[in-house]
């Protein structure tokens, strides 16, 4: 886990709520499964401690790991020491703002029971860890573009099952 | 527009509800494990399960991973999903691959198939699927596969924005997996060109491939310079409006800027004056920007705009050639430092760490002095003291060093438990770096003792021992200050380590004054001695034995203690042995031995070369750490390294003792084999414990054996050998190492880098940054003395294996010597330069016990493997060895004559050595000693 040169700009990330329930996690880095598990719960003890006028970063490891809270869930990126962290702090705010957007008034439920949602709109915003769309606009295209074809699917296989071409 | 998604995958949601109604995690425990049994009979019984339930059944799998539940079935179904047509079941299945499948999956095979089917479909929603799974998974079997298509797919005249920019990550992910699948050329115009792509989202994702191509080739890529200047330029003047979605909160661009700013810091100022210029207008833009009223009073605003200023800033100290710039960016960050946003007052201060080690802005953070000092007292936030404490360490020098120390101190007594090693660390080296006056120094130390004991690393207090000793001005203060600190009644141990040392070589100095007299400083000493550790017992032991000879008037009261039962039958041996050899030695040896064996412990040497370049190495290591500017000078270490070295001589002395023809200690716990034995443990207990970096190999010295000859195996590990071939002649030489990669893997960003003393020239040109596995890469040094040098110079190596970096440091077998050629002449010619050549700096000279059989032959060999001649029939003893050599070097040549003198009988040498530049005698003497 160490950074080096090679380092994707986001090493991962994680969305976990107050209670410490990690409702997402996405790994950029190739770390084994006990290393996540481990990183994962050291850190939300981590975060879950820290008081709310402290600062949004904090030093873990060879890492800085920048979070924040918003309503019951914490969003929180791992990024090299010399990485802009303030901008960091916007590429989680972007984030939040489409899950808010797509969601309409998003809320820690609609993120559990569309957990595969959550990670494609991620998967839009960022690819292997480094940015691949700031507009806001043509990441919920993106993903509406998703959600016409997966409305396509549903409407064949009805008719399919009705024993009707489509 | 969600409403759709709500009734797709009902047993999904259905399943998920009852976890969340779970009241238990037992209960939760029992539903997932009959969810796993019901799909894992799904997926075995007979009936062929249609893409749907797949999907579903597969969705499952996944939320019950992300619970934290391992999961070990299912990754075929997930696999077949990946060849269907429908996109949604294509989707989930690429996204179960994405998070749990494993680099060395059986499976792999599928997948990438999967994987290039897609690729080839030519359906961009399909096409961008794949590439955002191989970002995702990168493996390097993935690389290699799909090397050619993915760059193929960046550049493709009729490629879709969005999978331009999914292609650029992907291949970036590539990349950073195996860089050699895209090396310089063919596709690097075109990828540079992307800089001036008319989309802002496929210039973002490109600036990232391109930074990290960039900084691997950097000559290959210094076209994107220009460009990114250019576009630099059209974003800072862009009005908020036209980028559209791409102004965030009215900021233009933050994320693509920041990339840019960052690209640039991969090169030096641009050399073209237009662009720089243009560059420098970027840069003024950005900065005047921070002064502007905010647009948006949303935390998003000033966030967005600062993140680029802070970039930019990156970029001033990156070039560090501004003068202006560089003190317009202190004061920037000077008003950051005030502002309510605690994020802001961090950033700041770790900014203005960079500054405060240029010349060129240190004067100006300087002036926020106070304001940090402040942040120290008063910040709630320990990563925000941490920052302070960091910036105050960078700023200070010697004008406000006692103040910045003082305060150290201060909150030092406060500070919190995870920082104050370092805090200590740091106090201490401010404190003899800037010491001008040393019994502040001694104060502070002792103060640091005081307030933070615990923390006091070896290291610290060998440190002020050895500078105590080396400094007779000190010696009666310190003397004098650790016996009043050791007068508190709960003094901490390592006082009475520091306090025994002194008080056993300087107590003398204070025994005059009445209040401290000898009498009372041993009964203070001893008044500690039941609380401490045996380490510290065994030092008061020795300290006591010291008294008896500063103090012969204690010789009674002392050898009382030593024969008390406590101490003679110590259950400890080290204790046990020390005051039996002590009170052995006190009653047999005569004052005058005794005087010599207690006396005060000889200077410590101030330098010694020939370690200086390891430690500097594992210096680095800690400054990355712990002590984050990296200014740490390297001459402590070095010190402290000797100093470890010659204290645990000075802890091991009763053992030498042991072996005089005295009788020997009548115990049954000692042996006369054990004192050799303990010996040997006492230096290894003693051996400084820097701080291992597992990446990072200092090298075993291997470089002595090529002392005498010119070739060989230099280093080798399971993953590299380095073999030398070397030729010198006069006063140049070639030196050719062979670097070897041993194992299956390709070496990536490989560097071999020479370091060494002014003394010697050396030319290293670059090699080649990839060592493929099992080829052999050949690196041609040309070197030339300048003058005489001591040290050899050092290799660092560094390379990337399997996405670890890995470090090395060696020794090159480079020797002052090798610049030497045998002379001859005869004996009057001999005898007269050798009387030329009597002055002081001249000559080294000594007797010391031969290290090898003493064999005439061999001697010979050797002697000529130092490049000296030897010559017969000059000296009337035939056992002797005659010798004379040049030494060539830039500034001249210097005649060097040497005299080996065996004395069979005793098993000793003399050597001496005479050479007409002054200290080159010396050199040689330490090249040569060893070796004899």
């Amino acid at each position: 886990m160490a950074p080096s040169s090679m380092a994707p700009q986001v090493q991962f990330v994680l969305l976990f709520s107050r209670q410490g329930k990690l409702r997402l996690q996405k790994w950029f880095n190739a770390s084994t499964l006990k290393e996540k598990k481990r990183t994962a719960r050291e850190l939300i003890t981590a975060i879950l401690a820290r008081k709310p006028k402290m600062c949004n970063f904090l030093e873990w490891k060879d890492l800085k790991v920048v979070y924040k809270r918003y309503a019951s869930l914490y969003f929180c990126c791992a990024i090299e020491e010399n990485d802009n962290e303030l901008l960091t702090l916007e590429l989680i705010h972007r984030y939040v703002e489409l899950l808010d957007k797509y969601f309409g008034s998003v809320c820690e439920l609609d993120i559990i029971f569309n957990f595969e949602k959550a990670y494609f709109i991620l998967d839009e915003l960022l690819i292997g860890g480094d940015i691949q769309e700031t507009s806001k606009k043509n990441v919920l295209k993106a993903v509406s573009a998703q959600d016409m074809l997966q409305e396509e699917n549903e409407t064949r296989s009805a008719l399919e099952e009705l024993g009707l071409p489509s | 527009m969600p409403s759709s998604k709500s009734d797709t995958m009902r047993g999904l949601a259905v399943f998920i509800s009852d976890i969340r109604n779970c009241k238990s995690r037992e209960a939760e425990i029992k539903r997932i494990n009959k969810e796993l049994a019901n799909i894992r009979s799904k997926f075995k019984g007979d009936k062929q399960l249609d893409g749907y339930s797949k999907k579903k059944y597969v969705c499952k799998l996944l939320f019950i991973f992300l619970l934290g539940v391992d999961i070990d079935f299912g990754y075929m179904e997930a696999v077949n999903l990946l060849s269907s047509i429908k996109y949604t079941e294509k989707q989930i299945g690429y996204l179960f691959i994405s998070v749990l499948i494993d680099h060395s999956h059986d499976l792999m095979k599928l997948v990438i198939q999967s994987i290039k089917n897609d690729l080839n479909s030519g359906k961009p929603i399909h096409i961008s699927l794949a590439l955002n799974c191989v970002a995702n998974v990168g493996s390097p079997e993935m690389a290699e596969q799909l090397a050619s298509e993915v760059p193929r797919i960046l550049v493709g005249s009729d490629t879709m924005d969005t999978v331009r920019q999914n292609a650029a990550l992907c291949l970036l992910r590539l990349y950073r997996v195996s860089t050699k699948i895209l090396p310089p050329g063919e596709w690097t115009t075109r990828i540079v060109q992307l800089l001036s792509d008319k989309h802002l989202g496929v210039v973002t994702a490109a600036c990232s491939l391109i930074y990290e191509l960039a900084r691997e080739n950097p000559e290959d890529y210094k076209a994107c310079v220009p460009l990114a200047v250019s576009r630099l330029s059209r974003i800072a003047t862009a009005n908020y409006g036209d980028l559209q979605d791409y102004t965030y909160y009215f900021v233009p661009a933050p994320w693509l800027s920041v990339k840019l700013l960052r690209l640039l810091q991969t090169y030096p100022p641009p050399d073209d004056p237009a662009i720089r210029a243009r560059l420098h207008e970027c840069i003024e833009a950005v900065l005047n920007r921070a002064m502007e009223p905010p647009k948006s009073k949303k935390v998003q605003h000033s966030n967005a705009k600062n993140a680029v200023i802070f970039e930019a800033i990156s970029l001033i100290i990156h070039y560090d050639n501004d003068p202006d710039q560089m003190v317009r960016a202190c004061n920037q960050l000077g008003t950051f430092l005030s502002s309510r946003e605690t994020n802001l007052r961090y950033l700041a201060l770790e900014s203005m760490c960079a500054l405060a080690s240029s010349e060129y802005s240190h004067d100006a953070v300087k002036k926020h002095q106070s304001t940090v000092i402040q942040a120290l007292k008063s910040e709630r936030d320990v990563s925000v003291r941490q920052r302070a404490i960091d910036l105050l360490y960078a700023m200070c020098d010697k004008t406000n060093a006692i103040e910045i120390v003082e305060e150290m101190l201060n909150y030092l007594k406060t500070a919190d438990y995870s920082i104050r090693e370092e805090m200590v660390l740091k106090v201490a080296i401010l404190a003899e770096r800037y010491a001008v006056d040393y019994t502040w120094y001694v104060d502070t130390i002792l103060r640091l003792i005081g307030i933070a004991g615990d923390y006091v690393s070896e290291e610290v207090w060998y440190r002020v021992i050895q500078i105590t000793v080396n400094r007779d001005d000190v010696q009666g203060y310190a003397a004098k200050t650790v016996f009043e600190a050791l007068q508190a009644p709960a003094c901490h141990e390592n006082m009475v380590k520091v306090g025994a040392y002194i008080l056993g070589e300087f107590g003398n100095l204070i025994a005059g004054d009445g209040r401290s007299s000898a009498g009372t400083q041993f009964e203070l000493l001893h008044s500690k001695f039941h609380f401490c550790s045996t380490a510290t017992r065994a030092i008061l032991l020795t300290t006591y034995v010291k008294f008896i000879n500063l103090f012969p008037e204690l010789k009674g009261q002392i050898q009382k203690v030593l024969r008390s039962d406590n101490q003679i039958r110590n259950a400890d041996v080290e204790l046990q042995q020390r005051c039996l050899e002590y009170l052995r030695m006190t009653n047999v040896a005569s004052s005058e031995v005794l005087n010599t064996v207690l006396e005060v412990m000889p200077p410590f040497p101030e330098r010694d070369s020939s370690i200086l370049a390891k430690l500097q190495k594992k210096k680095s290591v800690i400054s990355n750490k712990n002590l984050a500017d990296g200014k740490v000078e390297n001459s402590e270490g070095v010190i402290l390294l000797n100093l470890t070295l010659i204290i645990a001589l000075y802890l091991v002395l009763p053992d030498l003792i042991a072996r005089d023809p005295v009788e020997p200690a009548p115990t049954s716990t000692i042996d006369g084999a054990s004192s050799g034995a303990l010996l040997v443990d006492v230096f290894a207990e003693a051996e400084p414990k820097l701080p291992q970096s597992s990446s990072e190999v200092i090298a075993q010295d291997n470089s002595d054996k090529f002392l005498m000859k010119n070739n060989g195996v230099l280093y080798e590990s399971s993953v590299v050998q380095i073999g030398v071939k070397s030729e010198f002649k006069q006063g140049t030489g070639v030196l050719s190492i062979f670097f070897g990669n041993k194992t299956n893997f390709q070496l990536a960003a490989f560097t071999s880098v020479v370091e060494c003393s002014a003394d010697l020239q050396t030319e290293c040109p670059p090699i080649n940054s990839i060592l493929e596995a099992g080829a052999q890469v050949q690196q041609t040094i040309s070197l030339e003395a300048i003058g005489d040098f001591m040290e050899t110079p050092l290799l660092n190596l560094s390379f990337n294996m399997n996405g670890g970096h890995q470090r090395l440091s060696l020794n090159l077998p480079v020797f002052l010597t090798k610049f030497m050629s045998p002379v001859e002449m005869n004996a009057e010619n001999f005898f007269m330069r050798w009387k030329n050549l009597s002055g002081p700096a001249q000559e080294a000279q000594e007797v010391f016990k031969a290290k090898f059989p003493m064999d005439k032959e061999q001697s010979s060999i050797k002697i000529q493997g130092f490049g000296f001649s030897v010559l017969e029939g000059i000296d009337p003893n035939i056992e002797n060895f005659i010798s004379a050599g040049i030494l060539y070097t830039r500034q001249g040549q210097v005649g060097c004559l040497m005299r080996l003198e065996p004395n069979l009988q005793a098993s000793m040498y003399r050597l001496t050595i005479r050479a007409s530049r002054d200290n080159v005698s010396g050199v040689l003497f330490k090249l040569i000693n060893p070796h004899f």
